[in-house]
């Protein structure tokens, strides 16, 4: 009675005090999160008196060109061409490997649950541990470890457990009977991967390459004793801050965030495209999930 | 026909996942071993003596007076900290995004703008905090124009506020994600038959979004709490060494040479987060929230 009197409206709703205080702190969060890495692309167009701290001393790009100025500590060019190597192939692997072990879990195997937990303690464990264990493990067989190396391997055990968890999230809401009907239909064991799984579970591939070449290229505390005598760009950065401080550093985290920025977009954008020519194919949604249609592994950051 | 593809199946199934294993044996599990070993040898008098197994580092650093009890502290205390405004800011934020906003496309704008700088640079983000910080920072020049203070405020860099502050700075969106991820499942007809019996606002909230919340919830610990009692980079940046966490003190017998010691400190550090996180494993099925 009283509910036919006062139709439910929840969504649209007056707004309470509580939507404002809300608004207000989702905005000053975005002003905190982003803030200090805008002023710090300020303080990187200093001029050549440029301190690492206020106030602002002239305006140039003088500390753009220190960056890859070699005369000084701090060449941050190798580093960066170290960087984007390491995280191409940490990429390839990630993504293939977890690929792959998103199809174990999905067939079942003994023992899953073993590997599952193995994951998890990859993604707990004390990034610093890792480092020392493996510095260690190299000497003690007469090797000295190198950012291809032991740093690939430090890498792996930081992207590995978010590319599984992906395609173990993307796996797990994927429809069994759409391979069950193209197996009815007379389809090889390859051609139900090739043409069936692959372009379903193409977005989720798509962002386990994203995590895969991020979380490398900015990864720290897991290579840090690892990386031999090349120095990866963050390696390199926490050094240069301990050692010779300049404005530079500063334009150097500039420019890695913009080339961050530049990825992410790019990703983000093929996988708009992707959506779209998949709407056009199959004339809708092959892969619904739940109560919101947008949700797929993409958007989601961490490993739920 | 049927038991033959899956004898095959399972058979395909060990061969997709050995190199996931094969990876983590090699470079997860086999440091861990080494470190393991580590701190079972002796050390001393002079230098780390290899293959002489002890447990004088065990109980040097777990006897009554030993500096591990201090740095444990501090390690909760600084976790339980950036855990409590994580979880409250986090929850705000998911919130607002999965209530309050109802356009879609809006939604997932604003939810991209919170978590895109999880992709970028950990170290610069920190690094970034430096000129809000120091005496003539960005925070200091402020409050002193404003005539809050005369003298600038000096805890603000190179103490445990600087280093909480990046935490919740880097690690916030670990906590979003999750929650955002359990909370927008939550039926909306849920809520609307709670009001329809007349449920109060913080009614619906404490009895229908937090405990639907809860596996989130925990996902998020997980990250939060293992991010920041194993992190000794925002410690290096932002407090300039000088606080005392586990990790830290792990870090810092490890530059002195002191490798049983702190290989010895490593593992107790380990085994308090994986007796914490397998808590919060038994309590929810992660498995099943993906």
């Amino acid at each position: 009675m009283s509910a036919l009197e006062a139709p439910i409206k929840f969504a649209s709703e007056g707004h309470s005090r509580g939507y404002y205080i809300r608004t207000v702190i989702f905005f000053a969060f975005l002003v905190f999160l982003y803030g200090p890495i805008i002023v710090i692309g300020i303080l990187s167009f200093q001029g050549e008196q440029g301190s690492l701290m206020f106030p602002i001393r002239g305006a140039s790009l003088i500390w753009f060109q220190d960056v890859f100025n070699p005369v000084y500590a701090g060449d941050f060019r190798a580093p960066f061409v170290r960087s984007i190597v390491l995280a191409l192939i940490v990429m390839v692997i990630t993504t293939l490997v977890s690929f792959l072990a998103g199809l174990a879990f999905r067939r079942g195997f003994k023992g899953s649950s073993l590997v599952f937990y193995l994951v998890i303690v990859s993604l707990i464990a004390p990034p610093f541990l890792i480092s020392f264990g493996l510095g260690i493990g190299f000497t003690s067989i007469g090797l000295t470890s190198q950012w291809w190396s032991g740093g690939l391997g430090a890498h792996l055990t930081w992207t590995l457990p978010f590319g599984v968890l992906i395609m173990f999230a993307i796996f797990s809401r994927l429809d069994h009977s759409i391979e069950e009907a193209a197996q009815d239909q007379g389809a090889t064991r390859w051609q139900r991967l090739r043409y069936v799984i692959i372009p379903i579970v193409a977005p989720g591939i798509l962002a386990v390459a994203l995590f895969g070449f991020t979380l490398s290229y900015d990864e720290f505390s897991r290579s840090s004793l690892v990386t031999g005598t090349g120095n990866t760009l963050p390696v390199e950065m926490v050094t240069v801050r301990g050692t010779a401080a300049r404005p530079s550093l500063y334009a150097v985290g500039t420019m890695t965030t913009i080339f961050s920025l530049l990825i992410i977009t790019g990703t983000f954008l093929s996988l708009y495209i992707l959506d779209k020519r998949r709407g056009l194919l199959t004339g809708g949604r092959v892969m619904e999930s739940e109560n919101y249609p947008k949700k797929q592994g993409a958007s989601a950051p961490a490993a739920e | 026909m049927e038991t033959e593809q899956t004898v095959l199946g399972r058979f395909g199934a060990y061969l997709q996942i050995t190199p996931l294993v094969l990876i983590l044996l090699t470079f997860l599990i086999a440091p861990m071993v080494v470190i393991l070993l580590y701190s079972l040898f002796k050390f001393g008098p002079f230098a780390t003596q290899i293959g002489v197994f002890v447990i004088d580092n065990y109980v040097r650093s777990l006897s009554f007076d030993s500096a591990t009890w201090p740095a444990l502290a501090d390690t909760i205390r600084t976790t339980a900290i950036t855990w409590a405004i994580t979880l409250v800011l986090g929850f705000v934020l998911t919130y607002y995004l999965v209530f309050d906003i109802i356009q879609l496309r809006i939604k997932i704008l604003l939810f991209l703008l919170a978590v895109v700088p999880f992709w970028t640079s950990g170290v610069v983000r920190m690094i970034a905090w430096l000129p809000f910080l120091g005496k003539e920072g960005l925070i200091n020049g402020s409050l002193i124009g404003l005539g809050i203070t005369d003298e600038p405020l000096q805890f603000l860099l190179f103490s445990d506020f600087a280093v909480i502050l990046s935490y919740v700075h880097v690690l916030t969106l670990f906590m979003v994600a999750p929650l955002f991820n359990v909370m927008a499942r939550i039926d909306l007809r849920l809520i609307e038959a709670a009001k329809d019996q007349g449920a109060k606002g913080w009614q619906i909230l404490l009895y229908i979004i937090i405990p639907l919340s809860r596996p989130g919830i925990a996902i998020g610990t997980i990250f939060i709490v293992a991010l920041t009692a194993s992190d000794f980079v925002a410690v290096r940046l932002l407090s300039g060494g000088t606080s005392g966490t586990l990790a830290t003190s792990v870090f810092n017998q490890y530059a002195q040479s002191r490798y049983p010691l702190s290989a010895a400190s490593g593992i107790i550090l380990l085994i308090i987060l994986l007796l914490f996180v397998g808590g919060i494993m038994r309590l929810v099925d992660i498995r099943k929230q993906l």
